[in-house]
Parts: C-alpha cells; structure tokens; sequence
C-alpha cells in the first residue's frame, strides 16, 4: 500500500507540472497584459509600448517565462495582475469562500446521491423509484443557472414569507461588513444563510447523476451471488444490504465523483455568478474580461491542483476499498 | 415444432426420401429471423418512455421548423407599442419582451439555431473522438500513451473555464455556429476514451484477426469492421453529448461568452434570467423549452442504450 500510495503521489506531480504547461501555453496565447494599452486612444506611444514589454518580459522565449512563472507559483508568488495587485492572496481569500460552497455541495449530492440510489435500488420498479427516477431525469435536463434563479427569485422569497423571518439569504456569501460587527456565532448564522441556496443548487446537478449511478451499481450488487449466498446464510435483510451490499456498492461511487470534481468546479462558476458571490467565479470572469493574465494563471493552476488531487484520494480510497487494485 | 426456414420447406417439398408423403409439415409456431437492426429498433420502439421522448422532440423540430411559416410574427419584427405584454395579449401566445419582439417567434428561432449548434458540435466531436480512439486503440503501444495522457491533461482543466478561455480569444465567433466549434473543438475527450476501451476489447476478436490474416489494410479494418461493432456506444454518446452541448451553450451564453450576435434558446433562456421577477413569462417559457429538450434527449438515448443492451433491464434476484 506504501509504495503503492508513492507511486501514485509521484504521478500526480507528474501530471500537476505538465498540466501547469498545458494551463501557461493556453493562457499566455489567449491573454495579452498590453491590450488594454493597445487599445487606448490616443495610442500609446511606441516607446511605452516596448517599455511595458520589457517590464512584463513579453519578449522573453516560451520557456523562460514559463520558468519564471512556475518557481513563482511554487514559492507562492502568483505575480501580479495589470492593476498592481498582487494575485496570491486575492486568490486564496476568494479561494476560501468558494470552497464552502463547494465542499458543502459536494457532501450534499454524495449523501443524497447514496441515500436515493440505494434506495430507489431496493424499491426498484415501486412508485418511489419511479418518483425519484423521474425527479433525477429533470434535474439533469435543467440548466444549472435557471435552476439557481428559480430558487433565486421564487423559493428563497415564498419561504421566508412562510416562516416569517428572513432566513434564505439570496445575495452574496455573507451580509455586508457583518465581519466587523457580529459576533463570531452571528456570523457564522449569517454565512450560512447565504450558504443554503447556492449548495442546494449546486448540488443538485450531481446528486442527480451519481445517484442513477449508484442506482446501477447497487442492482449490480444486488443481483450478485455473495448477496445472495448472504441471504441465504439468514443474515437479517439490514444487515446484509450495508455489510455487503452498500460497501462494495460505494466503491465505483468514488471514481464518478472523482471525475465529477471538475464539472463541480465549472457549475460554482455559474452559481456564483447567479448569487453574486465574491469568490473565484468571480473572480476569473472579471480577469477574463479584463484580459488579465496572472489572475487567471493563479485561478487555472489552483483548479488543476484540486482536480488532481481529488483524482488522487478517489485513486488511494479505491485502493483502500478494493484490494484488487493496490495488489495489481 | 418452430423453424428458421419456413420458406425452404413451402418452396422444396418432401426432398429426401425417408418423407415422401410429408409434403406440408404442421406447424403451430413459425419464428422469423431478425436481424440485430430490427432486434433493437423494436426494443426501442417498445420503450414507452424513449417513444414519448421521440415524439414530444419531434413535434418540438416541427414546431420550431414549420412553425414561422404559418405564426404571424416574425423574431425579429420589432414593435415598441407591444413591449413587455403577457402571454395571450394582442396576438402574442407567449408574450413579447422589452423591445416588442414575440416570444414564441423568438423561441422558434432559437430552437432552430440551437438545433444546430447541436447537430455541428456533435459532428465535429465526433470525428475528432473517432479519429483518436481510433488511433489510440487500434495502434496502442506510444501513441495510445501519448494521446490517453492528453486527454488526461486537457481534462485536468474544468472544462467550462476551458470554453470559457477559448471563446474569449475569438469575439467574432459569437453565434450559434461559433459556439457550436468551440464546443465540439473539446467535446471528443470521452468519446475518445470510450471508444479506445472498446477497440482494446475488439481487436482481439476472431473476425479482426481474420480480416488480418485475409489481407485487409488497416484502414479497412477500422471502418468495415471496428466501427460498426461500436456502433451503439457512438449513437448513445452522440445523443448524450447532444443534450450536454445545448445546456453547455445556455451556460456559456449566461456567463457572457457565448451566443450574442444571434437568437439561440441558451441567449433567451439568460436573458429570461435578468426578468424573472417582473416579467415571469420571459423566464419561464424558453427555460421549460430548455428543459423538455434536454430531457427529451436524455430519454431517447436512454433508451437507445437500453435497445443496444437490455441487461440492465434484469429484475434483480
């Protein structure tokens, strides 16, 4: 399992610094830090334009720019974007509030994911598996943004009215300067109140996808011979559907949801932009727009990294689940 | 007594000698053959809800497609003094929007230029896919590791942000076709994968190691024999991905990167989302449209897929 877990870690640096290439060339061809100057009227002066040049180093070969970068970023410099300010700690402020919404929405479709994928399992071809099934088939069909708004505009609204306070928070991460003036609990009640409505729809999406997978993968398990030997050994239903059946029912779960991490990442965009959140959607969209390119470096490099190492736990949890593989 | 051959014995009574007085033998069950096609053509068929997926798709195309010939407003007639009407007022069955353009000419239009972008990144997705699983599969050894580890690389990038870097380069590639390459040009990754597991199975198969051995080019091998028996992983990933691009295109076009200088149900759909609150039929209508479409896709290549493998369908122990 050690040298199996090294093999693995080395690999993935392997892939982190080649997709850290990938990420530079795609980015240095699609931004230029003098457009906003070439663009100005009246035009730069050609003097300032060779200037500039040299203080971003544009002239400079592929590979040496590259190398500037990448030691930069791994001491973690991430430069400085074209109004002065530096990326790194831009980034992981934002880095800090996009991840709750990520983590949460994540541990929300997996739980959900499980809990009606095995039960729509079970219940197969019984009106709850229909209900569910239908509800899974919808919610992929939807668009992520439309859902976010509906909630948005419709739910969030009804609800408070409902309980008669304002619980459902529909804009931004957190109220305005309640950092000064709250108390650490308030605080922490005020942020999940923002919290609820980007989770639940971003959540949505994937619970909707690993839960027909696991619906798949536990009628696999239940028509398998060691569930049936289990029955027939008399271990009580419960029993043999958690002990057997759902642990090796969960194991191709991890690898769905390892490939799924990047597609997460892509709808918190979405949602962020639909909540007006101030976090790395944000973020990357303004930088886009503003053809900034270390921002956008910083934001493409940090991505990659979770994408990766994601991959990486889905790969030891697998090894760890399923002796098979760590002992190929 | 059932037989596959019950013409053989109508046209060739009694040929051997041991039956000279059974001319016609009774039978109470004939079974005709069916060829694989026919097999799965009627599984789907059977699939009542792929049918009903086919038919509201279909009638959505007719509507889309036919619909401007017969309704009496055009998607680009603008009419100030109609701007902002509900649905069913003034002869506007959906309603119009800020400028006075009718809703349902609009959601007519977009269909037909989202139909579109669709049939054109799933072609261009598909050849590029084709080609390198091809490829990667059929040839193995460096180039499979070269172009898997690609594939690999290009995924480790969230693929909207990807999109989203890529659209930004080209300002002029702003309508329903432009979108429709930029999401094609990166949409090939699974198919690739997918369809070089397969080949890595086929290839050991008799019938490959045959046409080998009987001289066929390599080329010939892939396209006689290879592709055919993948057929319908193609079609399922053709129909899914079909579904993925629509949605991916109104989330492009809502983030600000994708269709602008053309109606496309993604652009009504964003735009619907700014009026939510104060004109609900601008947000509602092309929204549902959206949905009945993705889900009508997703229908019918679920049932696609269950017409090429019934297995799933087992009902379990």
């Amino acid at each position: 399992m050690f040298f199996f877990t090294i093999r693995r870690l080395l690999s993935s640096v392997l892939v982190l610094v080649a997709s850290s290439m990938l990420v530079f060339a795609l980015c240095v061809a699609s931004f230029n830090p003098l457009e906003p100057f070439l663009l100005r009227q009246p035009p730069a002066e050609p003097a300032a334009i060779q200037g500039l040049r040299e203080r971003y180093r544009l002239d400079d070969p592929f590979f040496v720019r590259y190398w500037d970068w990448l030691s930069g970023v791994v001491t973690g410099d991430f430069g400085i974007s074209n109004g002065g300010t530096p990326v790194g700690p831009e980034l992981m402020g934002r880095l800090g509030v996009t991840a709750r919404m990520v983590v949460a929405a994540m541990v929300l479709a997996i739980l959900l994911a499980v809990v009606v994928g095995v039960l729509t399992a079970v219940r197969q071809y019984k009106p709850e598996d229909y209900f569910f099934t239908f509800v899974t088939y919808v919610l992929i069909a939807l668009p992520t943004f439309w859902f976010a708004a509906l909630l948005k505009e419709f739910v969030a609204i009804q609800f408070n009215d409902l309980v008669g306070q304002r619980i459902l928070f529909t804009l931004g991460e957190q109220s305005p300067a309640i950092e000064v003036t709250g108390t650490t609990s308030e605080i922490f009640w005020d942020r999940l109140g923002h919290l609820i409505l980007p989770t639940v729809s971003l959540a949505m999406l994937s619970f909707a996808a690993w839960s027909r997978f696991q619906r798949a993968s536990m009628l696999d398990v239940l028509g398998s011979d060691y569930m049936r030997l289990a029955r027939a050994k008399g271990l009580p239903w419960r029993r043999a559907l958690i002990r057997h059946g759902l642990r090796n029912a969960l194991i191709p779960l991890t690898t769905v949801v390892a490939l799924g991490v990047g597609l997460v990442m892509g709808g918190a965009v979405i949602t962020e932009t639909v909540f007006v959140w101030h976090g790395m959607g944000e973020y990357l969209l303004m930088s886009i727009n503003a053809d900034d390119l270390n921002p956008v470096l910083g934001w493409m490099m940090i991505a990659a990294f979770f994408v990766i190492a994601f991959n990486l736990i889905a790969d030891l949890l697998y090894a760890v689940l399923d002796p098979r593989i760590r002992l190929s | 007594m059932t037989t596959t051959q019950p013409q053989d014995l109508k046209t060739n009574p009694a040929t051997t000698v041991d039956q000279p007085q059974a001319a016609e033998v009774e039978r109470e069950f004939t079974v005709k053959a069916r060829s694989q096609r026919e097999q799965v053509t009627r599984r789907f068929l059977r699939n009542k809800q792929a049918m009903g997926g086919l038919l509201v798709f279909l009638a959505v195309l007719v509507i889309a497609w036919a619909g401007p010939l017969v309704y009496g407003f055009e998607f680009s007639e603008v009419k100030p003094e109609d701007a902002s009407v509900g649905p069913g007022t003034l002869g506007h069955i959906l309603g119009t929007d800020g400028l006075g353009r009718d809703l349902m000419a609009q959601i007519m239009r977009g269909i037909q230029r989202s139909t579109l972008t669709i049939v054109v990144a799933v072609v261009i997705a598909l050849t590029v896919g084709l080609l390198v699983g091809l490829l990667a599969g059929y040839y193995g050894g460096w180039i499979d590791n070269l172009l898997m580890r690609l594939v690999d690389l290009i995924l480790t990038i969230p693929g909207l942000v990807v999109l989203i870097v890529v659209a930004s380069n080209f300002p002029d590639a702003r309508t329903a076709l432009g979108i429709a390459v930029i999401i094609g040009a990166f949409g090939w990754l699974d198919l690739s994968r997918i369809l070089r597991s397969q080949i890595l199975g086929l290839r050991e198969r008799e019938f490959v190691e045959a046409a080998h051995a009987l001289g066929a080019s390599d080329r010939r091998i892939m396209f006689k024999h290879l592709i055919p028996n993948m057929l319908g992983s193609i079609i399922v990933w053709a129909t899914l991905t079909a579904a993925t691009v629509i949605l991916l295109e109104a989330s492009l076009t809502y983030l600000g990167f994708g269709v602008a200088n053309d109606i496309s149900l993604g652009r009504l759909v964003s735009e619907g989302v700014s009026a939510a609150q104060t004109r609900p039929w601008l947000f509602y209508f092309p929204g549902l449209m959206l949905l009945v479409i993705a889900l009508c896709i997703n229908l019918i290549g679920d049932g696609i897929r269950d017409a090429f493998d019934p297995s799933n369908k087992r009902v379990r122990a």
